[in-house]
């Protein structure tokens, strides 16, 4: 099943040799990185581009990488050492590049360029005012008074060693709250003094517009985190040679301005990107287009996204469709066979029933370490969400299929397998197809989560306009979303009413 | 011979009741038998012997001198005719379909099955161009269960078992039902047993009368008999209600 699932799907991604998928994390930076590797490949190989980017993470980034899933992605030594080799810091910016670049090498055949010219640690910002009334000045200064403040960090910054963990171990750093918050958002919830210190970034560019201090890392926590390209050992050649050529062309002040530009500008990363790579001299073109910075009205969003929107409904659709086929192949038979061996039915279905409650980002992610990223742990996913609904409905409805009709037929002389055809499964068609539809709307919402591994789909803006504060974005994928949930369930509802057999009335 | 025969049937359901505590019984052909008794007296495992619904735990049960246990039990069933409580149509069949059933899987020709179908219509007393095409749903329930007679009488066979046929109809549909019943038993000659719990039912329905309780026969012979010489005081009980 999971084989033959794969090979339908391995038909379409990441594998064939002309071409090289980018990955990036979900953050604006990483983003932006991911699209300025992704327009030099186009601009200086031959090589067909697909984007992967806001994958939900280091661990999801890295897990695609291995399997193939995708050939590169931005990444910061440090958490190269601290995140994926569960290494303490030690050593300069240098001795911590030699050590990944040698580790990932021999362990997973996995390659870092060299560093792209600057350093994006982590550290820990505090509202300036807090700052100054508390003489807050290094984090050790800050762990004194922890424990009444109120914590808000990444949800990544939460469980790594080289975050939250590791300041508590080292520096004794205790919050009285911490809520875990999206990148984006950690600025305004300090800034509004919604919560008192955050994790930041060296290169965020709205340390200033918010009013911040960054505390010293007094002890040396942090380890150095260079950014560089990492990619894949199997990826196509060009992609190292060619992504060589941003060694050292960013510094710290550069990629602040660019930040600066996605977070406050609200410009898009493709334009941003762009102009970076003429800036560099790596890319020929024009003047610089000046877009619009006033956020579009949906409307016009809508409009101007159409065809990306045509692709990701088409995207959404198929990812649930095969989901639900191979939901309905297996859970059919599965709910006739429980309603023949009637001792387990119940206890298999509620075990069945279970799958439903486990969170649906959990279970996408559950499936990383051995599908990878993108289309098969999705659909793998979601057909495991489909499987409860058909069983149940299958089962129940034959099971309850006019009792005395059956006894009767058989008394008859009809055949256990003639009274299933023409009897209990007609009578059951509606219940059964009752099932289907449940799955089915199931399916169609729960794959806006599959964005988050990489499947694309309509979950794809509403993951990156999550990322990115950005509500038009995130509305041109949740509206069409819910239409089709919709139109699904009404065309379902359609079909079980036409399979409703003639003579039972219109109950 | 007898058409029907079960010698020393005791039935015992898996969690231990007793349905048929020693049991025998002969039916000849062509007799009305009725079994009487009240829920629970066993008289419903009783004729579901005879087509192997029901396999007892100890004993025999023949059909034309032939012990069941060596039959088919498909086959055997397409060759006994039945008709359940509430007439147990198959709901989304048209009426046509439904007394079409055995013909159809015994795999008669289409024009024999089609005339058949009517014939059985007439003979119960509903009309082929009326009924045939209607949904049980769009049946009374007397109709319903003339449907089910003509579907139990379809393939022509020797012997019919009718479990409580009349038991789910209003009284004046069930005396008319009786007279249909009593007419058919007089043309058609067939052996039939008829399982119900009302004795004046079987008073005017049967040949011969089984009173049982507890899974025994308390008593069996003519309705003239069962009146003049109760043998059980059960017997006399029930005769007297």
């Amino acid at each position: 099943m999971r084989k033959a699932l794969f090979l339908i799907l391995l038909a379409a991604p990441a594998l064939a040799a002309d071409r090289v998928v980018v990955g990036s994390k979900n953050f604006e930076e990483s983003r932006l990185l991911g699209e300025i590797f992704a327009q030099l490949l186009e601009s200086r190989t031959d090589l067909e581009v697909e984007r992967r980017l806001g994958l939900a993470g280091t661990q999801v980034c890295f897990e695609a990488l291995k399997t193939g899933a995708i050939d590169v992605y931005p990444e910061y030594t440090g958490t190269g050492l601290v995140s994926i080799l569960n290494e303490p810091a030690q050593g300069g910016p240098a001795q911590t590049l030699n050590r990944v670049r040698s580790e990932f090498l021999n362990r997973w055949d996995l390659w870092w360029l060299a560093p792209l010219g600057f350093e994006n640690s982590f550290e820990v910002a505090v509202p300036r005012e807090l700052a100054e009334r508390e003489r807050l000045k290094t984090i050790s200064d800050l762990a004194r008074i922890s424990k009444r403040l109120r914590g808000g960090f990444g949800h990544e910054f939460v469980g790594r060693e080289d975050g939250l963990l590791g300041l508590r171990r080292v520096y004794g750093l205790d919050f009285a709250s911490i809520q875990p918050l999206q990148h984006a958002l950690k600025y305004q919830a300090a800034g509004a003094r919604d919560v008192d210190a955050i994790d930041v970034y060296t290169t965020d560019a709205l340390l200033i517009t918010h009013n911040l201090i960054v505390l010293e890392d007094d002890r040396g926590f942090f380890p150095p985190y260079e950014a560089a390209a990492l990619v894949r050992g199997g990826a196509p050649p060009e992609v190292g040679a060619t992504l060589s050529l941003l060694a050292g062309s960013i510094d710290e002040e550069t990629m602040r301005s660019f930040n600066l530009r996605l977070q406050e500008g609200k410009e898009e990363e493709a334009v941003v990107a762009r102009d970076a790579l003429r800036s560099m001299g790596l890319i020929k073109g024009q003047e610089r287009e000046t877009r619009a910075t006033s956020a579009p009205t949906l409307t016009h969003y809508l409009w101007d996204e159409r065809r990306a929107l045509l692709r990701r409904t088409l995207e959404h659709l198929s990812i649930s469709a095969l989901a639900l086929l191979a939901g309905i192949v297996v859970a059919v038979p599965l709910g006739l066979w429980l309603e023949r061996h009637r001792g387990g039915a119940e206890a298999t279905i509620r075990l069945l029933g279970m799958t439903q409650t486990i969170p649906s980002l959990a279970l996408l992610a559950f499936f990383i370490p051995f599908l990878g990223v993108g289309t098969v742990p999705a659909v793998v996913a979601l057909w495991i969400y489909s499987l409860f609904p058909i069983v149940r409905n299958t089962y129940s409805g034959v099971r309850d299929a006019d009792p005395r009709a059956v006894e009767a037929a058989t008394a008859l002389g009809m055949t256990p397998g003639q009274i299933l055809r023409e009897i209990r499964l007609p009578l059951a068609a509606p219940v059964l197809m009752a099932g289907i539809r449940t799955a089915a709307v199931l399916t169609v919402g729960t794959a806006t989560l599959a964005a988050f591994i990489g499947a694309g789909g309509l979950g794809e803006p509403i993951v990156t306009g999550l990322q990115l504060a950005n509500a038009p974005m995130i509305l041109s994928g949740a509206i069409p979303a819910a239409i089709l949930a919709l139109l699904v369930d009404g065309l379902l509802g359609w079909v079980e009413r036409a399979l409703r057999p003639a003579g039972l009335g219109s109950r | 011979m007898s058409a029907l025969e079960a010698k020393g049937v005791v039935k015992t359901y898996p969690d231990g009741t007793a349905a048929l505590a020693g049991v025998s019984l002969e039916v000849p052909p062509g007799e009305t038998l009725a079994l009487v008794g009240e829920s629970g007296s066993g008289k419903t495992t009783l004729l579901r012997l005879f087509n192997r619904m029901v396999d007892p735990s100890e004993g025999e049960v023949r059909v034309d001198g032939r012990p069941v246990s060596e039959l088919d039990p498909i086959a055997l069933r397409r060759g006994i005719g039945y008709v359940p409580q509430d007439g147990g149509l198959i709901p989304h069949w048209r009426v046509e379909r439904n007394v079409d059933l055995v013909p159809r899987l015994l795999g008669w020709d289409v024009d024999r099955r089609k005339a058949r179908v009517r014939e059985m219509l007439e003979l119960v007393g509903l009309s082929p161009e009326v009924h045939a095409p209607r949904y049980p749903a769009e049946l009374s329930g007397g109709q319903r269960q003339r449907v089910a007679l003509a579907r139990a009488l379809a393939a022509d066979p020797p012997v019919v078992l009718l479990d409580e046929p009349f038991g789910a109809l209003d009284a004046l549909t069930r005396l008319e039902l009786h007279r249909q019943f009593l007419e058919l038993r007089k043309t058609l000659g067939k052996t039939l047993v008829l399982v119900t719990h009302d004795l004046a039912e079987a008073f005017r329905l049967a040949d011969r009368i089984a009173v049982m309780r507890s899974g025994r026969i308390l008593q069996i012979g003519a309705p003239e008999e069962l009146a003049e010489r109760p043998a059980d005081p059960y017997v006399r009980a029930l005769l007297d209600a």
